[in-house]
């Protein structure tokens, strides 16, 4: 804990920060900042760890240490030092392109291993710094400047992925919800091992209005669907019924509140997160936000650490002598 | 020994001899080997071996393709090379006879298990005729031994199957072999003892088939000589065998040790590098991390993360995995961290040839990345050096805070050789010193001497800040575009390498008046020693050095070049050495290539060398 407790400010860096006016980016990181203070954990003992676009410009803005890194490959880093070193809190700020083109192989992999890791993917649906290229996300038929034609590949559902990849803990916000998404920032920061967040985020630039649906305050009632475990899960005029092992979306008008599910977010079976992610479609009509999942797993890094003492405990430390003298060995007089 | 013995029979001293075991890549020949070699070192003997496997892991039985060979030279004198020709070959099959005996000199000795020179055997090879009988061999001294019918024959009392007993038919090689040339036996039942104490019934069958391997050579008329080899003079103290993947984790961790800084490695497997993973695996009460990672790029990521971290970060791979991280290398440039990255080359291009030797990436090392990106290179010259060279790694990554490639290859990597063990408080003192909590921390500010930046590990209270892969600032590390600020660091970064402290090379030259140098790099060592030995003891006046350090060159490497008209030198690749010491000094090298994936024999040096000195 530290001496006086900090403030936003204390975590406001002196850099000027370069997002276009607008973007998404800036509400999250003034999120962020605001959020910091109440983990009471000193400064120096937060990293954040970035890859290369818009939203990886994000350490620079945060009064911790930061690291922008390469093109997709945060989360070895980042899975390199919270390893080494548990004492730290290790946040990965990725883009959709960043987090599931180039680096959906560590992406996935720092999942399923439960690497002490808090990711934190902008989803804009785009390539913001290079101005403009549909991205994984991408609804298929996307125009941009690379597919003036329409973009032809199916896009990846990041929560569908996440969950396929064994993540313990995965969850969805909206860049321009506060609120909201500090509850989500809370429960990552509480949780043991992996942290999966997808925050919808808005680029003004390339793809503006992507999530509109989900932001406009006409839409926004009756298209997100509220997680909250122990409650119901409903948007202002949905709700969500069994049907057989399946979830099947409905209009509350035809159902009475306590055939709705009620959200377990703990459920070990991640078929059930699962089908929650499905219920997103791609023109973003119905969408869950909160938390999919959160199950305990012992995180990567406790793995790691508690097989060495273990074997220190049986063995005794190493002696560097006694191992360079091992094998047969003999002596020249 | 269990039979009693009543002729004695003649024994004739040896100064050197090298044996070649071949077999199916599933005879266990690796492991008849290294038994050999473990009981040869043990009697005092210098020595070095050559594994030699194929890709496949089985390949089909009993083909030229399948067959694997363990090579070892040891002597009464200080040996520099696996040797030449061998002078005993030992062939458990037609094919590893066909696969070996184009190596064999003239009244070479051979032994082959005769019980599988069967038609089919010899056909599936393409032998028309057996060449046990049809006079092919008449130039060697040919011992055709019912290898497989003995083993099975000896172990008839056991409650093992016609396979299982055939199993240990190596053993009975080794027991002959041992007998031959005088080996205490032991160790290797130590050892037998050991790695069966699970399979009581599978233990006796190789204790059995290896005693009466040994009691066959006493007792058969077919042998009628045994040899001794007298102990090398060898400096005084400790030793054991040690390879060069083996001697490189033990190096690291050495240096974990003498840094105080916890070992990581981030590793991703592939041969001829996955040994040093293996055997980093095994030391965790060191506090020793093995990440076995998802790819390359994130082996080396995590490596570089926890060198951020403040552990030693490395990792080990091989020339296709050094392509893979070549972007993470170039932003340990840039962050200015300790990084090691371990290269076993193979052949190559792409996949090339895994499991043979070659130092074809020397320039990959050296500038395989986008920019300007410098880093240091070094490179073990024989299988114990690996340790030294670790150190040196070490050393140099964490003194100026820079990516170290430590370009080792297959030849050393699974060669192995005695290595005097070294007293740990000799070891150098590799303590580091972290940045301090301070006010208005500054993370590219630079210590003069060594130009390294401070190693700012999170944690400390009060430096915090940001760093990453944009050019950043001279002293504040801000983001910068400035074009003369990016020009100073480009210049700055270069500058820090190439002050890199490095001792100055070495000349051996012992009449003081050679006009010919030769000049090796890393595993050429060996056999380039052998060849100048060769040559200095037909009265040929021939200097020899060997370069270590690739980046920074030596400084007093220019005088050398300049003090000898001719210099060779020879490299397993299309003359990568040789470009850079055209391109830096403009002298004009003699560059002797060969990339067969085999090291140079020592005749071809000599033949090389008498070419050069009497043109
Ligand atoms: C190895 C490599 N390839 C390509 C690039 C170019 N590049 C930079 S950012 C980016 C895409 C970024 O998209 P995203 O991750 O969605 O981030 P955003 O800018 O949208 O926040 C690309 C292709 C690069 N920097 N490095
Ligand atoms: S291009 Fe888009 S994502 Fe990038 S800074 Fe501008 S608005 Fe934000
Ligand atoms: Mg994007």
């Amino acid at each position: 804990m530290t001496d006086v407790a900090l403030t936003k400010k204390d975590f406001t860096s002196d850099q000027e920060v370069r997002w276009c006016p607008g973007c998404g980016d800036y509400s999250i990181l003034s999120t962020m900042q605001a959020f910091l203070p109440e983990l009471g954990i000193p400064r120096e003992n937060i990293v954040f760890i970035s890859g290369i676009g818009c939203s990886s410009r994000f350490p620079y803005y945060l009064e911790t240490f930061g690291m922008h890194s390469i093109h997709g490959r945060a989360p070895t880093i980042a899975s390199g030092l919270a390893i080494s070193r548990p004492d730290l809190s290790v946040f990965v700020i990725t883009g959709d392109g960043d987090a599931l083109s180039i680096g959906g192989n560590h992406l996935i992999h720092s999942l399923r291993r439960n690497v002490e890791l808090k990711i934190l993917l902008f989803n804009n649906r785009i390539y913001g710094l290079t101005k403009g290229q549909y991205s994984p996300t991408s609804e298929q038929g996307k125009i941009t400047k690379s597919t003036p034609a329409g973009s032809l590949d199916t896009p990846f559902n990041p929560i569908s992925l996440a969950i396929g990849a064994e993540a313990t803990f995965v969850a969805r916000s909206v860049d321009s919800d506060r609120k909201h998404l500090t509850e989500v920032l809370r429960a990552a920061a509480a949780h043991k091992g992996s942290a999966f967040i997808e925050i919808f985020q808005n680029c003004p630039i390339f793809n503006d209005g992507a999530f509109d649906s989900v932001k406009d305050s006409e839409t926004k009632g009756a298209a997100l669907l509220q997680m909250v475990h122990g409650q119901p899960i409903k948007s202002e005029t949905h709700g969500l019924v069994h049907e057989g092992a399946s979830l099947k979306l409905v209009e509350l008008s035809s159902v009475s509140e306590s055939d709705l599910v009620v959200h377990d977010a703990h459920n070990p079976d991640p078929s059930y997160a699962f089908a929650l992610s499905r219920l997103s479609s791609s023109e973003l009509s119905h969408v869950p936000v909160g938390i999919f999942r959160d199950v305990a797993r012992p995180s990567y890094g406790s793995l790691v650490n508690n097989q060495i003492d273990e074997i220190i405990a049986k063995q005794g430390a190493g002696d560097l002598s006694t191992l360079l003298s091992s094998g047969d060995t003999w002596v020249v007089e | 020994m269990s039979k009693i013995v009543f002729v004695t029979k003649p024994v004739v001293a040896l100064k050197q001899v090298t044996i070649r075991f071949a077999g199916d890549s599933g005879d266990g020949m690796q492991l008849t080997g290294d038994r050999f070699t473990m009981d040869t070192a043990s009697l005092g003997n210098d020595l070095s071996t050559l594994p030699n496997f194929p890709a496949e892991i089985r390949a089909p039985q009993g083909t030229v393709l399948g067959v694997s060979s363990f090579q070892l030279h040891f002597a009464d004198h200080h040996v520099q090379t696996a040797g030449d020709a061998p002078d005993v070959l030992v062939a458990m099959n037609p094919a590893a006879l066909k696969a070996n005996i184009k190596d064999m000199q003239r009244g070479a000795t051979i032994i082959v298990d005769a019980d599988e020179f069967t038609t089919r055997n010899l056909s599936k090879v393409g032998y028309e005729t057996n060449p046990l009988e049809d006079g092919t061999l008449d130039s060697f001294k040919l011992h055709p031994v019912a290898l497989t019918s003995l083993t099975v024959a000896a172990l008839s009392e056991l409650t093992l199957t016609r396979k299982e007993a055939e199993r240990s038919k190596n053993m009975f090689a080794l027991g002959l072999l041992t007998w031959m040339y005088h080996r205490p036996t032991e160790a290797t039942e130590n050892f037998l003892n050991a790695k069966f104490a699970k399979k009581p019934e599978i233990l006796k069958a190789n204790l059995l088939a290896y005693r009466t391997g040994w009691n066959y050579g006493e007792t058969t008329e077919d042998f009628s000589v045994s040899f001794e080899i007298a102990k090398a003079v060898m400096p005084k103290g400790k030793y054991r065998n040690i390879s060069g993947n083996a001697a490189m984790a033990y190096g690291l961790i050495a240096a974990s040790q003498r840094a105080e800084l916890k070992l990581f490695l981030g590793s991703y497997p592939i041969t001829p590098a996955s040994d040093i993973l293996h055997e980093l695996s095994k030391h965790k009460k060191f506090g020793v991390v093995t990440f076995q990672a998802e790819d390359e790029i994130a082996a080396i990521g995590s490596a570089l993360g926890a060198s951020y971290g403040g552990a030693l970060g490395i990792t080990t791979t091989s020339g296709p995995g050094v392509a893979l991280k070549s972007e993470m290398i170039g932003l340990g440039v840039m962050l200015e961290l300790p990084l090691i990255i371990i290269d076993v080359q193979r052949g190559g291009p792409s996949t090339g040839l895994p499991t043979k030797t070659e130092q074809a990436d020397l320039l990959q090392a050296l500038f395989g990345r986008n920019g300007e990106s410098p880093v240091a290179v070094i490179a073990p010259s024989h299988a114990s050096d690996c340790f030294d060279i670790a150190i040196e790694a070490a050393r140099i990554a964490t003194t100026y805070r820079v990516p170290v490639i430590v370009l080792s290859d297959g030849y050393i990597a699974n060669g192995s050789e005695p290595w005097m063990i070294p007293d740990v408080d000799s070891l150098p003192d590799l303590r580091v010193e972290f940045a301090k909590s301070q006010e208005d921390f500054m993370p590219y500010l630079r210590n003069p001497e060594t130009l390294a930046r401070p190693w700012a590990i999170p944690g400390t209270k009060g430096i915090e800040h940001r760093i990453g892969g944009l050019e950043k600032a001279d002293k504040t590390g801000a983001i910068s575009y400035d074009p003369a600020n990016h020009d100073f660091m480009v210049r700055t970064r270069a500058a820090k390498v190439a002050g890199i402290k490095v001792p100055d090379l070495e000349v051996s030259d012992p009449t003081g008046d050679a006009q010919v140098l030769y000049l090796g790099w890393g595993s050429t060592y060996g056999p380039v020693s052998a060849a100048v030995e060769v040559l200095r003891d037909n009265g040929e006046k021939i200097a020899q050095a060997h370069i270590r350090f690739l980046n920074p060159f030596p400084k007093n490497l220019g005088e050398v070049l300049k003090k000898y008209p001719k210099v060779i030198v020879p490299e397993m690749n299309m003359g990568q050495l040789a470009m850079l010491l055209r391109a830096e000094f403009l002298k004009d090298v003699i560059s002797f290539n060969q990339v067969r994936g085999l090291p140079f024999t020592t005749a071809e040096l000599v033949e090389t060398a008498m070419g050069v000195l009497h043109d």
